[in-house]
């Protein structure tokens, strides 16, 4: 393989793996609060449609991305008020937000199919970008990516060296205790909903205007869900996310490169090759049921209702 | 302002009835504001959604043909959510039900008389069940979570159905469009009257209905589902094996949602093609829930959620409003039946904030 | 006010008044009109039944509670305490009963959540490991807290409050989780803090300790104070009737000789390890339990008493059908039900959870113990169908021999209080008359009256001729009960002593993991 095909190789695989990288990290920073949101692809997927609307009405990809964000939080308000407000099952819960989110999309983007959309495009700095071979891989990748980076950066950083992130995992290990000590045990999970929303907005904008600068129905195509699979996977730590957002990327792209190739696999097995995969890791991590069990956070799931 | 929740001594019976019926009156109140804002008359799109469609025969029996899935899978779901089995990838047992039950006409499609069509049925309910054993040993032999699991399955159900009918098992006269050869008549479920509609996938939901109400609530088995869905702890000191009971349940909600599957392909479809996947498979977690997880009211919340998908595609037509609305509704649906279940358990108050930090 | 009780103290007059403080919880008074003072460098108890309101006047003072009516004045000025926060702030900290500990962070983590400043970690770390030296109770900050024995974690809670310099300091049941002589070590470091002129608000429903400890006592019943004395100038048994305020039948035994009876439940060289990393390893446990006799498994909790539970009633199989024998039959590789034919019934630690699902009726609990027993008749026919009527009368007929008090006709398990709830779980095994009865924890957070009920029941089935098998924390009941004693610790059971020759002391020893080789003499 030559260098420049290695090179765009790369690439893709950081496209495909930056949208999964962000939505996991902000999974990962709400279970470590101890609770399950499993409506990420419905999030995922209002970040997609708002960051499309947005850039559509503004002509400016950033303000899109900007406003599939702002988006995805509030959308995770909802699913935050239901389960820590009305202590509402939270599997259930999540399950309803994937689907109102995915219906509420829909009804959005509408008018939007088959529009073409506003690209964000890659950064370019004279002279560093040009350089051969890392150039492009360092200095030429779009925006989203270097914020990919970043939020894993500063979630270890948040979590493991600040006291409010310190605060946040306690939440998340013994909300009792936490409680009893005064910790604001709602109001921290709210935020953390919040921030998990957030992310999963931009994650969904990457997607409608990074990777298929375009609106398409149902385009999260279970990405949501794969991110939830990651933070099992990385046993809720920032930096495996990141290594198991890359190993889906390499999957991905094994699926198009194949493709490319022309080997004869029908192309429906290359599609799902993501899922397969998926749950073969899920099967993989599982069995190593000690270590799952010391690294979930302990009221991950748990209602939580304080005396009065 | 803040919302407190004070835990009742008891849950209370009464709610736990209307529980139901407040969420479908919020939904309404929440469908006229989006209604509203769509610029449409309120009170007219509501007729249309939720009345007209059952002033016409025509429409009714579509309700039914809509319900039946609808029903047939969430009186499976109900088992295995009761017993906190979380299979939320019934759409992919669906699919391979009907895939499996289809195998037969496509490989034999002379073949006729009366063993066709119960094999066939009996292939759609061991094509999901099976696909349902997948999640289900998984969970019980390593743990892994049934929820990923069983999700990531339906994509790639839907992928094998579409390879399938596109590829190995199309029809090689049907014009290039994607689909198997229709069946022969000894593999289609029959009508349940004349000239009508409405075959007899009907019936089966009836059925399951029945049987599901019956073991669920007057059988040690029914119990066993409790217990272990409510502490899984105690239902181990009570002698029930919560691993069994993943793969019981998931074998009954996979054999049901396969059976869907068949029904439609062979009282529907008449063929497998590729538009078997229309998210029943999700929608009845809807159904399940609105049904308080009891089959009698699954009947019930599967006809309602049936209704919405009849009236949106009158809404459609006639108002011009989108058919996404109906999903949307749905949505709204699922979030006020679980934000009115918390009623049951806990008084709502109102309470202004803590006073402020006085001393210190 | 200072001025009166200046003299009372003698060393530096009022610290803390309540008055009048009452809470209420939907329907139920937890506490009602009370009152409370603390004086400076005193060590104060508060005396209680379980139930009795003395955890929701504490939260209260500690702000994790905010009273529906009431005064609090700290130093002579009226204060109102939002939160722990404000608490801290005040100079009030609390060691609670069912430690506010995180098992996933480190010893220094854990102290660095209550201060809530932005000290860094490794300072804060530094400070508890000079303070925890210099009070004789060594910490290693960097530890797991889920590593840590019971007794070590305790230690985290008081050094966790000492780095605030605390001017008040609660301490809810502190000693029932630790040996005697770990308790001995507790007095000795409270002493010291009391003579530093901090005060400590000491909670126990324990009285030969408070007797030991306290100089003043204010005792709670029903939510009320009914009295406030000197529990030096008052007996055991005078302290017992204010704080129960009625007569508590003495529970009655009579001895019985069973050195030749038969062996009713044996269990030989039962190992176990187990998935749960949370989990204590059983280690070759060997126990005989004769007809008639009741034996008594003394030992702090967390030493493997539930794992041993599960592992003799079946909930975990072991691989050797020799381990466990009930009746003569091995019994090892039987699940629980079938050990339950053989005639044998379980009744475990906790109630809400595991003896019992919390939101289901009495007579489905019922249900949930007895389904498999052949000759119940509960289910019938190849669906196994169940007979609701049969259930709901033998339920009534327990509730009825056990005197559990409810409110309702067949309420949920978790609408009946912890006695109550105990008495119905208890009796739903006793109706059984079986033969072999393993019971973890009896009366554990039980009120006194249900307690003494439910340990009389205990005796009247040894004395029918039954073999029962004890594990206690608690050292008063398994005296109370037990023909022989053993001691569980870190996964291994002690040889069964008689329990006439039987010492606190050299339980406490065989508790800390001392040989019984070794200890026999020394004791």
């Amino acid at each position: 393989m030559d260098a420049a095909v290695m090179v765009s190789v790369i690439l893709s695989i950081c496209a495909a793996a930056t949208p999964l990288l962000i939505a996991a990290t902000g999974e990962l920073v709400v279970e470590r609060a101890g609770v399950l949101n499993l409506g990420v692809e419905g999030m995922m997927i209002m970040g997609a449609v708002a960051g499309f609307s947005v850039a559509q009405y503004t002509g400016s990809a950033y303000l899109g991305a900007i406003g599939g964000i702002v988006v995805g939080a509030l959308f995770s308000q909802l699913f935050a008020f239901l389960t820590l407000t009305l202590v509402a099952n939270q599997v259930a819960t999540g399950l309803a937000l994937t689907i109102l989110g995915l219906g509420l999309s829909g009804m959005i983007g509408e008018g939007f199919v088959g529009q073409p959309g506003i690209k964000m495009s890659a950064i370019y700095i004279p002279i560093l970008t040009d350089l051969p071979l890392v150039g492009r891989l360092l200095f030429g990748q779009d925006p989203l990516f270097y914020v990919s980076i970043l939020l894993v950066i500063g979630v270890t950083w948040f979590l493991f060296k600040t006291h409010a992130g310190l605060m946040l995992r306690s939440v998340g290990d013994n909300h009792g205790s936490a409680n009893a000590l005064g910790i604001p045990v709602i109001r921290i999970r709210y935020m953390a909903v919040g921030f998990g929303g957030a992310c999963a907005g931009l994650a969904g904008a990457h997607l409608s205007l990074v990777q298929v600068p375009q609106w398409v129905e149902g385009m999260t195509a279970g990405k949501g869900w794969i991110a939830l699979a990651l933070v099992v996977f990385a046993s809720w730590r920032p930096g495996r996310v990141l290594i198991g957002a890359y190993l889906f990327g390499a999957v991905t792209l094994a699926q198009f490169h194949a493709q490319a190739t022309g080997v004869a696999i029908p192309a429906q097995f290359l599609s799902s090759l993501p899922y397969l995969a998926t749950i073969i890791v899920l099967v993989l991590i599982a069995r190593n049921r000690r270590m799952t069990m010391i690294n979930t956070p302990a009221s991950l799931g748990q209602p939580f209702v304080p005396d009065r | 302002m803040i919302i407190q929740l004070e835990k009742r001594p008891q849950r209370s019976a009464l709610l736990s009835i209307l529980s139901p019926f407040i969420a479908l009156g919020l939904t309404l109140v929440a469908g006229a504001i989006m209604f509203s804002l769509l610029g449409k008359n309120p009170f007219q799109a509501l007729y249309t959604y939720f009345v007209q469609p059952l002033t016409d025969p025509w429409t009714r029996e579509q309700i039914i043909i809509k319900a039946t899935p609808l029903i047939l899978i969430a009186s499976g779901l109900a088992v295995c959510f009761r017993s906190s089995n979380w299979n939320i990838g019934a759409e992919g047992q669906y699919l391979i039900g009907g895939m499996f039950g289809a195998m037969i006409p496509v490989y034999f499609n002379e073949w006729s008389g009366f063993a066709v069509l119960p094999l066939i049925l009996i292939m759609g309910m061991i094509g999901g069940a099976l696909y349902a054993f997948i999640p289900a040993i998984l969970k019980s032999r390593f743990g892994t979570n049934e929820i990923l699991t069983s999700l990531m399955l339906v994509y790639v159900a839907q992928q094998l159905v579409d390879w399938l009918v596109r590829g190995p098992w199309r029809n090689p006269q049907g014009f290039g469009f994607p689909g198997t050869k229709e069946f022969n008549d000894s593999a289609v479920l029959p009508p349940l009257w004349e000239s009508g509609d409405a075959h007899y996938g009907a019936a089966f939901a009836v059925v399951a209905v029945i049987v599901m109400w019956f073991v669920l609530s007057r059988t040690l088995k029914g119990f066993e589902v409790t217990v272990l869905g409510e502490s899984p702890r105690a239902g181990r000191f009570a002698g029930f094996d919560s691993k069994k009971m993943t793969v019981f349940a998931f074998l009954v909600s996979g054999a049901l949602a396969g059976l869907a599957g068949i029904a439609e392909v062979s009282g529907s479809a008449e063929k497998l093609d590729d538009k078997l996947s229309l998210g029943y498979g999700f929608a009845a977690i809807i159904v399940a829930f609105l049904g308080r997880l009891n089959p009698l009211g699954i009947l019930a919340a599967g006809l309602i959620l049936a209704l919405s998908y009849i009236g949106g595609e009158e809404a459609q037509i006639s108002m011009g409003i989108s058919d996404r609305a109906t999903r949307v509704f749905q949505g709204l649906l699922l979030f006020f039946v679980l934000a009115s279940d918390t009623l049951i358990h806990y008084k709502i108050k109102l309470a202004r904030r803590l006073p402020a930090a006085g001393g210190a | 006010m200072a001025q009166d009780s200046a003299n009372i103290a003698g060393e530096g007059g009022v610290l803390l008044t309540a008055s009048g403080i009452t809470k209420i919880f939907g329907e139920l008074k937890a506490n009602d009109n009370v009152d409370l003072t603390v004086n400076k460098g005193e060590i104060h108890a508060l005396l209680g039944e379980n139930g009795a309101g003395k955890s929701t006047l504490v939260k209260i003072l500690f702000g994790s509670l905010q009273p529906t009516e009431g005064q609090i004045e700290w130093e002579g000025r009226a204060v109102t305490i939002p939160s722990p926060g404000a608490a801290r702030t005040l100079g009030i900290g609390m060691v609670f009963q069912h430690f506010s500990l995180f098992d996933a962070l480190t010893v220094a983590e854990n102290i660095a959540l209550s201060l809530g400043s932005n000290t860094p970690i490794d300072e804060i770390g530094e400070a508890a490991r000079k303070l925890s030296n210099e009070y004789g109770l060594p910490l290693d900050p960097d530890a797991h807290v889920g590593d840590l024995s019971v007794g070590e974690r305790q230690r985290i809670e008081i050094i966790r409050c000492l780095l605030q310099d605390p001017a008040l300091i609660i301490l809810d049941e502190p000693t029932s989780v630790l040996t005697p002589q770990e308790a001995d070590k507790l007095f000795e470091t409270l002493e010291r803090l009391a003579g530093e002129g901090r005060s400590i608000l000491y909670i126990s429903h324990r009285l030969e300790e408070v007797q030991r400890l306290c100089s003043r006592a204010t005792i709670l019943r029903h939510g009320r104070v009914v009295d406030a004395c000197d529990p030096r100038d008052e007996t055991a048994a005078s302290l017992a009737s204010k704080m129960v305020g009625e007569e508590i039948d003495v529970v009655h035994r009579e001895g019985t000789s069973s050195a030749e009876s038969d062996i009713l439940l044996s269990v030989q060289n039962l190992s176990m390890s187990f998935e749960n990393p949370f989990s204590v390893a059983l280690k070759e446990i060997s126990l005989d339990v004769r007809a008639g006799e009741i034996i008594g498994i003394a030992g702090v909790a967390g030493n493997g008493q539930s794992e041993f539970f599960n592992a003799v009633s079946g909930e975990d199989v072991h691989e050797s059908a020799d381990s466990v024998s009930i009746l003569g039959t091995k019994a090892g590789r039987m699940d629980i039900s079938q050990r339950r034919n053989l005639g044998a019934a379980f009744v475990p630690e906790e109630r809400l959870g595991h003896g019992a699902v919390p939101t289901l009726s009495l007579s489905d609990n019922l249900l949930l113990a007895r389904h498999a027993c052949e000759d119940d008749g509960f289910t019938s026919g190849g669906l196994k169908t169940i007979s609701a009527r049969s259930v709901r009368s033998r339920s009534e007929k327990i509730i009825k021999d056990m005197d559990v008090r409810m409110s309702g006709v067949n309420p949920p398990a978790n609408a009946l209080s912890g006695g109550n709830l105990q008495k119905f779980i208890v009796g739903r095994e006793l109706d059984r008359e079986p033969r072999v009865l393993v019971v973890n924890q009896p009366t554990w957070g039980v009120d006194a009256g249900a307690a003494a009920k439910i340990r009389q029941a205990l005796i009247d089935l040894a004395e029918r001729g039954s073999a029962i098998v004890v594990i206690s924390q608690d050292l008063d009941e398994i005296f109370e009960v037990s023909d022989r004693i053993a001691v569980m610790a870190d996964g291994r059971l002690s040889a069964p002593e008689a329990a006439s020759g039987m010492t606190r002391e050299r339980i406490g020893l065989l508790m800390a993991g001392m040989d019984g080789a070794a200890g026999g003499a020394a004791a």
